[in-house]
């Protein structure tokens, strides 16, 4: 039975693994120097991770949880993992700074900025951090929306030789954070029931 | 097992499938001298908008003001909606969008009257279905240059949950600023017109497109789409894998039991910058597709990114139709290593399969398996 083996939630003002508030001290205001916050809390030791936008850095750090949470072999290529990230604002966090950089006056493109400005990208800064070889999507909608979620996830587990899907919503957008990223096992004995319901209430 | 009623494709060489199909077998390129933002020589295919707008206000009736990417979507899925006479207003029908930037021009206007929301995917989306007046949420996909081919594989799913009869995919991108400085800055823009495959291909040409087709679940004769995967490299954000990881398990997903003897041709990403060519290469001789003839539509239509999976579909399952295997444009001196077997001329095939790759940013790769049944 399909089950919901480890969930992650980030907001701008908590951390929640697995049902559990996390003890970070944040200080300032919520916005991108909070993911920071959070990467040093969990000590992950990714200097990519400094590269990223911040919706790749919230994504990367929900999954980084999740992953943490069941003992994930991040070494070994994995062809059975998918993973599903839907979101409502697309890269427009990432979209606003690179348009900051093509202003006739003041005109500088960088790729460093330019890679970011599709919301996929987080699902491949995922999938390079934990060899994960199965299929990534990314879905655009325009509220978090566990229904629409759960046939995503569906579609994804129909695909041959897939038996885990690592999805959720992963939005980012001016300083504000709204994260949950949750591991599905195809044939688990452990975890929550997968269904829409309890998708709903993890949110 | 989906099959397709109808199609358009709208670009710098025609609005129609028919005078894009016919462009591409005479020889056409839609690709033209151009500028970027700062007033340096680019080559894109860019459709007109004075055209665009002409041909949308004699087809639409209608007072309100549309940006000239949601111009072309809608017209796009107008033309294919009435050859394939479905009820786009029907509960039973869904409208998938394929965009990677859909409406991003907006960010650079000072100021504009269209809303703060008319910048987001989920609103051209909603915009498309709501135009036709259809009540369906529509699912909206942006997965780089691998969206067109996600978009109908979700057609696949959303026939397979018998939830609805017909679904409308329709692929847009056009080239503004944002996109063009983008690649620029990646130094992956070819001054002239694009060598994909070719010893000489130093970058890719920008395109604008809107392309859309029409699935249904009714089996009947002509092209249907059998099956669709995506895979990743997990390799690189920006650079493809060398060893063509995730397109080769694509390949491999995608034709099951089908054998690689029986595919008539491969309708190729084939972008023309260094890497992607030979990366598909690998991936294809790994998947024993290396004598299988291979041909890119980039030199043609340029990378019409969100559109460049509908777009390219419709010319090849035309080309499978019709018998064809199309030339590789712009190619010249092989410029690969490894086996790969690049086509130079229109030549007949009696095949019934032909397969359509993409690979994207992110390290996404799709591949869809097309079949012509007599």
């Amino acid at each position: 039975m399909k089950k919901i083996t480890s969930y992650c939630r980030i907001t701008d003002h908590q951390v929640i693994l697995n049902g559990k508030k996390l003890e970070i001290a944040f200080s300032g205001d919520p916005g991108s120097s909070r993911l920071t916050e959070i990467y040093r809390y969990l000590d992950v030791g990714y200097p990519k991770f400094h590269k990223m936008d911040n919706l790749s850095k919230a994504g990367f750090l929900a999954s980084e949880m999740v992953l943490g949470s069941l003992n994930y072999d991040r070494e070994t290529p994995d062809g059975s993992t998918s993973v599903v990230f839907a979101n409502k604002s697309a890269s427009l966090d990432d979209d606003k700074r690179f348009q900051e950089t093509i202003k006739p006056d003041n005109y500088y493109p960088s790729p460093a900025v330019f890679v970011y400005t599709l919301p996929n990208i987080v699902t491949g800064e995922v999938a390079i951090r934990n060899k994960i070889l199965g299929e990534t999507s990314f879905f655009i909608l325009e509220d978090f929306d566990a229904e629409k979620m759960h046939i995503f996830i569906e579609w994804a587990f129909s695909s041959p030789g897939i038996s885990r899907v690592l999805c959720g919503w992963t939005e980012y957008l001016d300083g504000h954070c709204d994260v949950l990223v949750m591991m599905m096992e195809k044939e688990s004995s452990n975890g929550m029931d997968y269904n829409i319901l309890n998708i709903n209430q993890l949110y | 097992m989906i099959f397709k009623l109808s199609d358009n494709i709208i670009s710098s060489l025609g609005f129609t499938t028919n005078a894009n199909y016919n462009a591409v077998l005479e020889g056409k390129s839609g690709i033209a001298p151009g500028k970027d933002a700062t007033g340096n020589a680019i080559a894109v295919s860019r459709i007109d908008p004075d055209k665009m707008e002409e041909n949308f206000r004699n087809t639409f009736k209608t007072k309100k003001i549309y940006t000239l990417p949601e111009q072309a979507m809608l017209l796009s899925a107008h033309i294919a909606m009435k050859e394939a006479g479905i009820k786009a207003s029907s509960e039973r029908t869904c409208f998938v969008l394929s965009s990677t930037k859909g409406n991003i021009h907006l960010l650079g206007l000072s100021s504009h009257d269209f809303g703060e929301n008319r910048i987001h995917l989920w609103h051209t989306a909603g915009l498309l279905a709501g135009f036709f007046g259809n009540p369906n949420i529509p699912v909206t996909v942006s997965n780089a240059c691998i969206s067109g081919a996600c978009a109908q594989i979700a057609a696949i799913h959303l026939l397979e949950q018998d939830t609805y009869d017909h679904v409308v995919v329709t692929g847009m991108d056009l080239a503004p600023d944002f996109i063009v400085s983008g690649f620029q800055s990646f130094k992956s823009l070819d001054e002239e017109r694009c060598r994909p495959f070719d010893a000489r291909r130093k970058g890719l040409n920008l395109g604008e497109a809107a392309a859309t087709i029409v699935y249904g679940k009714e089996k009947r004769k002509g092209i249907s789409l059998i099956s669709g995967s995506i895979r990743n490299d997990a390799n690189h954000i920006s650079g493809p894998s060398r060893t063509g990881e995730g397109l080769y398990r694509a390949l491999q997903t995608t034709l099951g039991n089908v054998p690689a003897s029986d595919i008539g041709f491969i309708s190729a990403h084939g972008t023309a910058t260094p890497y992607n060519d030979q990366m598909e290469a690998v991936a294809f001789s790994r998947a024993g597709l290396g004598s299988t003839p291979v041909f890119s539509l980039k030199a043609q239509f340029g990378h019409t990114l969100g559109a460049a999976g509908i777009l390219e579909s419709v010319i090849a399952t035309k080309a499978l139709e019709q018998g064809l295997v199309l030339p590789s444009a712009g190619y010249e001196e092989p410029g690969i290593e490894g086996a790969i077997n690049v086509s130079t001329t229109l030549s007949k095939t009696d095949k019934r399969f032909c397969l359509k790759t993409l690979s994207g940013f992110g390290g996404c790769n799709a591949v869809l398996l097309f079949e012509n049944a007599l």
